[in-house]
């Protein structure tokens, strides 16, 4: 491998920044009308009456969609759902079907316009009544009758509950806190946006931001009752996404808009929806008990978690890394759900890891120091060699190394046990450190791959980039095994007509859509490389395939490069103005997210290739270390450097892998420092509306983020050892902040965000 | 943003009028806070004057009358243009860090003077529409008043509203003691104190400050001052850049040795208005420049404060402020 693993710029880089890109929104068509969603302004209840005739009447309005006489769309059904391919969908909650309300801020009407600001100005003309239901918002007070959910991402949702009481009493040293999470918003720049486009009744082409057009696409088709064929969903650039595109009813409504006014339309939603109708992490409450003995070996661990949902299955499953972190006897692993009338939580960047690492490294923090134990050195001590709950070997294991590797480049050696000793000017400093991980999963993918005789290379698959880099890593890949430069690679993506990819989520693309990708060059080099050795005229004739080496486009005889035929030479002497190959690579693991049908060439994946089920646990893991200086008189804190560790296999392309990890370190330091979606309990409003409530760190509040790979291919996962690493830079972030705070001030402080008025 | 009529003019009676024959109209100048209140429903004016070609872009030397050797700035004047004008950063460099402490560069670009005094509260009750606030619909109630009222007033606010004034320009230029210079339909001029441009809520907290219908801001003057670059802005705010103040505190002083002969001080983000720390003022007039005093400063002023239930952090916050600002106006203004 040549070209993987060198930080090659974005092949998309230029287009982006010189705005050629095309983003969902701008692919306007003629006779365009825009549609603007009305929302309620009430948590629950129903809507009694929609008075439009003032709306109705205003300036280039076309229509006034609401539940009385929008079209009906099929009914929610989740084994048909299921077998539609809709793996994930946001919200149980079908568009403009009924008059109920189940949070503040729902869709519960459009308005189709002329222009944009002809459709928002007419939502304000719109009388709405209601009959409203007492809401429920408060979160602990309606745990108490809420659920303990029994599965979780298809396993047992509930581990040992109760079983460690004993134990942890028992032993020699414990701690028992309760850390607590806010809610947060994803607020990728780009909002969701979609234009849908009808020809007659029954084909449908939608332009949407999403994270996966074939998910897209399936719930288009379904609810619609529309042929998947029939279908197309085109998203070639997504500015952003962390877990809020892909599977909301947006598309859904501009299709509906779309039936009703047979014109194009565009759907842009706000900032201001941004905050409600695109899902959220939930908050926490965590509950996290420790035993140890007395050389600083745990015990028992028991992480008891608390959250809400509203209209989904999904809850934040913050005791995942509990899971898998650190050697126990004995772990409890324990969750009970509230159903709360605001807006739909779902999958936001490390869903699980992100909270939880801070409850569970927080504590590891304080049991070290309880223990007076250096705390990289207690986490070490209790370091698991294996999965602790599945009892495999990790297939990549580097996390000792990823402590050392941190130690020394962030100075952690420099760190006092006891805090408050370390002062510069009015600030206290403050040493923290925390583990990072997250799953390392694979899904079946397909890609086709075509060769013209110009030597002009195309990869196709279904896959997104949200600004990950997956045009780049592709063409770098198809690059290798093909032996051409890179220039030569044109990557298509983000089209449902490709053949499929899964969804960006879960940090799966790299591990799932290169195999594909790799098995389709392979394919189409020996494709190619038969050609020559059967051509009489080749100086290949007649060799064996071991004996042909590739390079520069060229075949050629190992040991001898004047023995050679190049590809453009084998394909016009035989013929070929394209050649392609098409292949679907399913992993022992099984589909995953991908799709269960394999319209491509199935190629075979070796027994040892990620068989997770049977064999190896597959997970990434890191190590966050960071430095705070705190203002003690105001209680503000200042993140003045971090160094991130990751061990997420073969590294693909130096420069895209480090954005990553930066940006999940600045999306960690915004939830440790700011990031809270408030709530007014009287209303079950979002006072934190905007940009300018909800904080997201700016540029100031970043400081230099020193990142580091391990970078050693994990030998199970694929033939080429990337696992994914969009989510991990994220995880043990807030902890290690938390941790740093402590250090330098003395203070714990258990909820997040760390805002200054908690330390004065 | 509802439909309105787009009406520019190049003459400062022409504005005016055009605001006295509709009572609907507002002023459009650099449009970084009436724009977005158009969008969100907040403001709806069915007309708007656009006064970008009126000619107060001036910042000069004040060569005659009671200020006399201060600075005039245009109430066009862009933001960055102000904080970054010479004699200003020379001899006010307090209003310098006040404005550079506010929004972004990009916002400091396009906002006039004028404006920021006018800009309007960022309370997120006022500005959901489907939330109660006598501020933007009079007697529909005071939403943060019982709810999320982390970022509200502590000082001189009512049941009917508990907002605060977001500026932090504003909050130097009341320390400075400026004035406000203002042309009406009738074109009269007339000087208002700063002091009393912005307004308690009491019961009409719809109206933040004092301008008649039609009056226009021509400029502000600043009157010279003794600070010797013995001032400082201290802005405490939950980022590092680009959000509103939890708490702001403007100090100038003018010293006699080691005496203060008299203290300037005004805080942000606890008032409907910029709120001039009188009590502290008035306790540190006549005394030694030292953490003792500034500190008994900080507590006669702050003993005063009422917080609400979400915001009881600002009236130590406060006291730690008015001491931090105080100090470093002692060190020369400098970031320390």
């Amino acid at each position: 491998m040549t070209v993987i693993g060198k930080p090659v710029d974005r092949v998309d880089g230029r287009l982006k920044v010189t705005g050629v890109a095309t983003y969902a929104a701008e692919f306007n068509q003629p006779n365009m009308a825009y549609a603007f969603p009305v929302r309620s302004t009430i948590a629950k209840g129903t809507v009694t009456a929609f008075d439009t005739a003032a709306a109705e009447k205003s300036a280039g309005v076309i229509a006034v969609l609401t539940h009385k006489n929008a079209s009906r769309i099929k009914a929610l059904n989740p084994g048909e759902q299921m077998k539609a391919g809709i793996i994930f969908l946001g919200e149980d909650l079908v568009p403009l079907q009924d008059n109920k309300v189940h949070y503040f801020g729902q869709f519960i009407a459009l308005v189709v316009a002329e222009t944009y600001e002809q459709a928002r100005h007419a939502t304000v003309l719109l009388k709405i009544t209601y009959a409203s239901e007492k809401h429920a918002i408060d979160l602990k007070s309606e745990l108490q009758k809420g659920f303990k959910p029994t599965k979780l991402f298809g396993e047992e949702a509930q581990i040992n509950p109760g079983k460690t009481a004993d134990l942890i009493a028992a032993s020699p040293h414990k701690i028992e806190h309760t850390y607590t999470t806010s809610t947060e918003n994803h607020h990728p720049m780009e909002p969701h946006a979609a234009i849908a486009v009808w020809e007659g009744t029954d084909k449908l082409t939608l332009y949407d931001a999403t994270q996966g057009v074939g998910v897209t696409r399936a719930i288009a088709a379904y609810f619609l009752n529309l042929k998947p064929e029939n279908v197309r969903v085109i998203s070639p650039y997504v500015g952003g996404g962390f877990g809020c595109k892909g599977a909301w009813f947006h598309i859904v409504l501009a299709a509906m808009a779309g039936q009703v006014t047979k014109r194009p339309i565009k759907l842009v939603i706000t900032r201001q929806m941004m905050q409600t109708n695109v899902g959220r992490r939930g908050a926490t409450i965590q509950k996290i008990a420790l035993g140890t003995d007395h050389n600083g070996k745990l015990t028992a661990i028991r992480h008891h978690n608390e959250t809400y949902t509203n209209l989904a299955q999904f809850f934040e499953p913050s005791g995942l890394q509990t899971a898998v972190l650190y050697e126990a006897p004995l772990r409890e692993i324990t969750y009970q759900v509230a159903r709360l009338n605001i807006g739909t939580p779902t999958f936001m960047r490390a869903p699980g890891e992100a909270p939880g690492t801070f409850a569970l490294e927080s504590a590891m923090d304080e049991m070290a120091f309880e223990m007076k134990i250096d705390p990289l050195e207690f986490r070490v001590l209790n370091h698991a060699a294996a999965d602790p709950i599945k009892k495999h070997p990790f297939s990549c294991d580097n996390l000792l190394e990823c402590y050392s590797t941190g130690a020394e480049k962030f100075g952690w050696s420099n760190r006092r046990m006891q805090p408050r000793q370390t002062r510069n000017g009015k600030y206290l400093v403050g040493y923290g450190m925390a583990t990072a991980t997250y799953p390392a999963g694979r899904s079946s993918a397909s890609a086709r791959v075509q060769m013209t005789v110009k030597g002009e290379i195309k990869v196709m698959t279904a896959a997104a980039d949200i600004g990950t880099g997956t045009y780049t890593v592709l063409a770098q890949t198809a690059a290798d095994v093909l032996g051409v430069s890179v220039d030569r690679i044109t990557v298509k993506i983000g089209d449902s007509s490709l053949p499929p990819a899964p969804i960006a989520g879960g940090s799966q693309t790299t591990a799932s859509v290169h195999p594909a990708v790799l098995a389709a060059c392979e394919m189409l080099r020996e494709d190619l490389m038969k050609l020559a050795v059967a051509d009489a005229k080749s100086k290949l004739n007649g060799r064996k395939a071991e004996e042909i080496a590739f390079a520069n486009a060229k075949f050629f005889v190992k040991g001898d490069a004047s023995m050679s035929d190049s590809y453009e030479g084998i394909m016009r002497r035989n013929g070929k103005v394209m050649m392609e190959a098409c292949t679907t690579v399913t992993p022992a693991s099984g589909v995953g997210l991908g799709t269960p049908v394999a319209p491509c060439m199935p190629v075979p994946t070796a027994p040892e290739e990620n068989s997770d089920a049977k064999k190896y646990s597959f997970h990434s893991f890191g190590a966050q270390f960071a430095e705070v200086w705190v203002d003690e008189d105001f209680g503000t804190i200042r993140v003045r450097r971090m160094t991130s560790v990751q061990d997420v296999g073969r590294i693909m392309n130096e420069k895209t892998a480090r954005s990553q990890i930066i940006g999940g370190v600045i999306f960690g330091l915004g939830a440790a420092l700011m990031e809270a979606t408030e709530y007014d309990h009287r209303w079950a409003n979002p006072v934190t509306r905007s940009l300018a409530d909800y904080h997201v760190p700016v540029n100031l509040d970043v400081p230099e983020i020193d990142v580091h790979f391990i970078g050693k291919p994990d030998p199970h996962i694929s033939p080429i050892g990337a696992r994914g690493i969009g989510e991990i830079g994220i995880t043990g972030v807030s902890a290690a902040i938390a941790n740093a705070v402590f250090n330098a001030t003395g203070k714990r402080i258990r909820s997040l965000p760390l805002t200054m008025d908690k330390l004065l | 943003m509802r439909p309105f009529k787009f009406s520019p003019t190049n003459d400062i009676n022409s504005a005016a009028q055009m605001l006295m024959a509709n009572t609907n109209a507002k002023f459009l100048a650099g449009g970084t806070n009436i724009l977005d209140l158009m969008k969100e429903d907040v403001e709806r004016p069915d007309e708007l004057v656009d006064i970008t070609r009126l000619k107060f872009t001036q910042i000069k030397p004040i060569s005659e009358g009671t200020n006399k050797g201060g600075i005039s700035i245009g109430g066009l004047s862009k933001n960055s243009d102000t904080a970054n004008d010479p004699e200003i950063r020379q001899n006010f460099p307090l209003l310098t860090q006040a404005i550079l402490a506010g929004a972004s560069a990009q916002i400091r670009n396009m906002a006039t003077n004028g404006g920021n005094l006018n800009q309007r509260t960022r309370c997120s009750y006022f500005y959901d529409t489907a939330m109660p606030c006598n501020k933007r619909e009079p007697g529909t109630g005071c939403g943060a008043r019982e709810g999320i009222n982390r970022m509200h007033a502590v000082f001189g606010w009512s049941e009917d509203c508990v907002a605060v004034n977001p500026s932090d320009m504003c909050v130097a230029l009341v320390a400075l003691d400026a004035v406000v210079k203002v042309q009406g339909a009738d074109g009269k001029e007339r000087s208002i104190p700063f002091a009393d441009y912005h307004r308690l809520p009491g019961d009409t907290p719809q109206k933040d400050n004092n301008l008649a219908q039609g009056e226009l801001i021509t400029a502000i003057e600043i009157p010279k001052n003794n600070f010797s670059g013995k001032s400082y802005y201290l802005k405490v705010r939950d980022r590092a850049s680009y959000a509103f103040a939890l708490v702001s505190v403007a100090a100038a002083l003018e010293m006699d040795g080691n005496q203060i002969k008299g203290a300037r001080i005004a805080m942000g983000g606890v008032a409907h208005k910029p709120w001039r720390a009188m009590e502290a003022e008035k306790f540190l007039t006549g005394k030694s420049a030292n953490e003792a005093n500034f500190k008994q400063a900080a507590e006669n002023e702050m003993q005063n404060a009422k917080p609400l239930e979400h915001n009881k952090f600002k009236v130590e916050l406060g006291r730690r402020a008015i001491v931090r600002a105080l100090t470093q106006a002692m060190n020369g203004g400098t970031n320390q």
